[in-house]
């Protein structure tokens, strides 16, 4: 059996690069990627905590499919949103959007 | 009897107003001066009819034998206390129905006479809005059922004055005689309010009609002792704010500046003689509780009477003379007013005797009546001079002279106003004037005197200003070639009122005023005093004599000698008696020299700099931080990931 360091080690990883792309990517649609793998490591964790810590239970992996369907339906809203932003300002530059600051 | 159509008095000027100044501009002159006009009628009719009513179908209460007060409505507006309200309502009085009469009358006929004066005027809706914003504000101070209310309406009044004293405000002059005429009257409103303070702490009402008030408010009223006076005569500062009184008559005669039919109305008729009718609806309180107070109001009164009579005698512009003039007429309806005495028994109004009432009480009607007529003859004759002037174009005596055969309607409308202002039988002046200087006598024969000579004064000057308007030497004729324009007769709607106000003038004097209103409110029957009404009568008659004598020719020898001869009197009346300067001199060089600046110093420097310090604290902090909100999404995402990490790391190291 993988011991469950190896799970940590893979989300933490996955997390801290999606931390840094959220961060550093200038695109929406990357940033949303980035989002995306932040979420994934998150259901990394759930299941493997699940999985070692209560193996006769189910609550984490439970938490995993609702977290995917959250991530679904937060990626539909989000895309709509940057949809219309394109729309608005013929871009999808992070930093050309800071008109609402006004 | 109903009375619940009585807040349509009220109520459609007040619309109209706001329709005319709101949806004038989208008018044209026509609609919004017919609109106006028959509000305006309406109210008029409304107003005659309310009277009939009151006086002659409703009729005197078979016990008591007065006329009773209707309270037709009296809404509470604010609660103070339990005790204190300021209500809004309507109240029918003797006075109040006489003062609608008035009102609607001299306002309906301005309206009229504006159709031809106005013609063409820009800003001629505006000036409807006003006159019915004024008229609305006039009825409601007359119809207060408490002193609050009448405040109110009277600061409105005011108002209304203001805006249509500056009716052309693109003149300087227009301008700044409107601010005058608001600020003077503002300053004597303050001691208005004041006494109104003071009067409402006492009474613990605003009521001041005694016969409505609880014994317990009747009680506190006599325990109020000196401060009872007192507020009384602050009140009456007031009044002599509004109705020009020496020494604050000062804005008045600039008051002038304004469209002539507003001066007939406002500055002649009613609003000025709001000081009379708040002295009138406070008499029984003065006479109970402060009867040197309404003496002092005499002895300031016919001061004034006698100081405007003396100016009016000098002036070129023939509007100052009639401003001049409503100043000394005001003298003579305050001066008897103030002239009334109690009851030398009981010290109060002797509420049950006839003979009171045409004794010591007799002022009170003389008063009244010569408010009435006078608002009638006052008023024409300042539409009179609008038709002059918009003849001539110039309100200057030196454009006029000979002016009787180019405008016969004014000339005999002029001269019928002329002789009731100077009491001549058997014109409305003689039979109100009479009763003033019968009661002045009855006072003290040394005021009976005085007031007669006022009186043959207002004669002289009535007729001085006459003759060099209608008679003497024609501006016209002399400068014809210079291309001097033909003085016409002035058009139907500007001299149908003209006509209607003489008559009013002519037939007004035999109205048995006493049967209506008297100081105790039981009737009584005017009889004509003949040693007083034979002198008063020659000595009008003199006068007259006297300015025939000096001003009708083509020339005026004995008034030319009489100025040179003595030049710093002639100067000095003609400028007023240096009053506007010493005034100038009180508020510019001690006023806002040795009081105004150091507090604006303090106001710049200490209360600015203290706001202002604020301000810079706030600003530059604001400055330092603004940086965070820069509307980069992930510049906000690092400083919360930031944030969270450090939280972390603080409950890991607490727990």
């Amino acid at each position: 059996m993988i011991p469950v360091e190896y799970y940590f080690v893979l989300s933490a990883l996955l997390f801290f690069v999606g931390v840094f792309g959220f961060f550093t990517r200038r695109n929406l649609i990357a940033m949303l990627i980035s989002i995306e793998l932040i979420l994934n490591a998150v259901d990394i964790n759930f299941a493997a905590f699940n999985r070692c810590l209560f193996p006769d239970q189910m609550e984490g992996f439970f938490f995993t499919l609702f977290e995917i369907g959250v991530s679904a339906a937060e990626t539909a809203v989000a895309i709509a949103i940057i949809i219309n932003v394109y729309r608005n300002l013929h871009s999808t530059q992070v930093n050309r959007i800071e008109d609402l600051k006004y | 009897m109903d009375y619940s159509y009585v807040f349509l008095i009220l109520l459609l000027p007040a619309l109209t107003f706001l329709l005319l100044g709101l949806a004038g501009m989208k008018m044209s002159h026509k609609v919004a001066g017919l609109i106006g006009t028959c509000s305006l009628a309406i109210v008029t009719a409304l107003s005659y009819y309310t009277a009939f009513e009151y006086f002659l179908v409703q009729g005197r209460d078979a016990s008591t034998g007065l006329y009773p007060t209707v309270t037709v409505f009296n809404f509470t507006w604010i609660k103070f206390s339990e005790l204190l309200t300021f209500n809004i309502g309507f109240r029918i009085s003797t006075i109040s129905a006489m003062m609608l009469i008035v009102i609607s009358t001299v306002s309906l006929m301005v309206h009229i006479y504006s159709f031809g004066y106005m013609h063409g005027e820009k800003g001629f809706q505006r000036y409807y809005a006003f006159l019915n914003l004024f008229t609305m504000s006039m009825l409601g101070l007359v119809v207060a059922t408490n002193i609050f209310q009448m405040y109110l309406f009277w600061e409105l009044v005011g108002v209304s004055s203001y805006l249509l004293i500056g009716f052309y405000y693109p003149k300087h002059s227009a301008v700044a005689a409107s601010k005058k005429a608001f600020i003077v009257t503002r300053f004597a409103d303050m001691f208005f309010l004041i006494g109104i303070l003071f009067y409402s702490f006492y009474a613990g009402t605003f009521n001041y009609d005694m016969s409505l008030m609880t014994p317990e408010q009747l009680h506190t009223l006599h325990a109020a002792g000196w401060v009872l006076p007192m507020s009384l005569f602050f009140m009456f500062i007031g009044g002599a704010g509004k109705s020009a009184m020496f020494p604050l008559h000062i804005w008045l005669p600039d008051a002038m500046e304004g469209p002539t039919p507003v001066s007939a109305l406002i500055h002649a008729a009613t609003m000025v003689v709001a000081g009379v009718y708040l002295v009138a609806s406070l008499f029984p309180l003065f006479i109970e509780f402060a009867p040197n107070a309404l003496h002092w109001i005499a002895y300031i009164a016919a001061f004034t009477a006698f100081y405007a009579a003396a100016v009016a005698c000098c002036q070129s512009d023939i509007k100052r003379v009639l401003a001049f003039s409503t100043i000394s007429q005001i003298g003579f309806m305050l001066v008897a007013l103030g002239v009334c005495m109690p009851d030398p028994e009981t010290n109060v109004v002797a509420k049950t005797t006839v003979e009171y009432a045409d004794m010591n009480g007799l002022g009170y009607m003389a008063g009244m009546f010569h408010l009435f007529t006078h608002a009638m003859f006052k008023g024409c004759l300042f539409l009179c001079a609008g038709c002059i002037i918009e003849a001539v174009g110039s309100n200057e005596k030196f454009y006029m002279g000979n002016l009787r055969k180019y405008m016969p309607i004014t000339h005999i409308a002029f001269l019928i106003c002329c002789l009731a202002i100077s009491g001549i039988f058997p014109l409305s002046g003689f039979f109100s004037k009479d009763e003033i200087l019968v009661a002045c006598y009855n006072f003290h024969p040394a005021m009976g005197m005085i007031m007669s000579g006022i009186a043959c004064m207002t004669a002289f000057y009535m007729f001085r200003l006459y003759y060099v308007i209608f008679w003497g030497q024609g501006y016209y004729e002399t400068h014809i070639n210079d291309g001097a324009k033909k003085p016409h007769e002035a058009p139907a709607c500007m001299t149908i009122p003209l006509i209607i106000l003489s008559l009013i003038t002519v037939l007004c004097g035999w109205i048995p005023f006493g049967h209506f209103i008297s100081a105790n409110g039981l009737s009584f029957d005017t009889h004509v005093n003949w040693t007083v009404a034979i002198t008063s009568s020659v000595l009008a008659i003199a006068a007259i004599g006297v300015a025939t004598f000096m001003y009708s020719g083509k020339t005026t020898p004995v008034a030319d000698y009489l100025a040179k001869k003595f030049p710093r009197l002639h100067e000095a009346a003609f400028r007023r008696f240096y009053l506007d300067e010493v005034w100038m001199f009180v508020t510019h060089k001690i006023i806002f020299r040795c009081v105004s600046t150091p507090i604006a110093w303090f106001d710049r420097h200490v209360v600015d700099g203290f706001m202002n310090f604020i301000a810079w604290c706030t600003q530059s902090s604001a400055e330092s931080i603004r940086g965070f909100q820069s509307g980069q999404v992930q510049q906000y995402a690092i400083w919360f990931l930031t944030g969270s990490v450090a939280l972390t790391l603080m409950l890991l190291c607490i727990f």
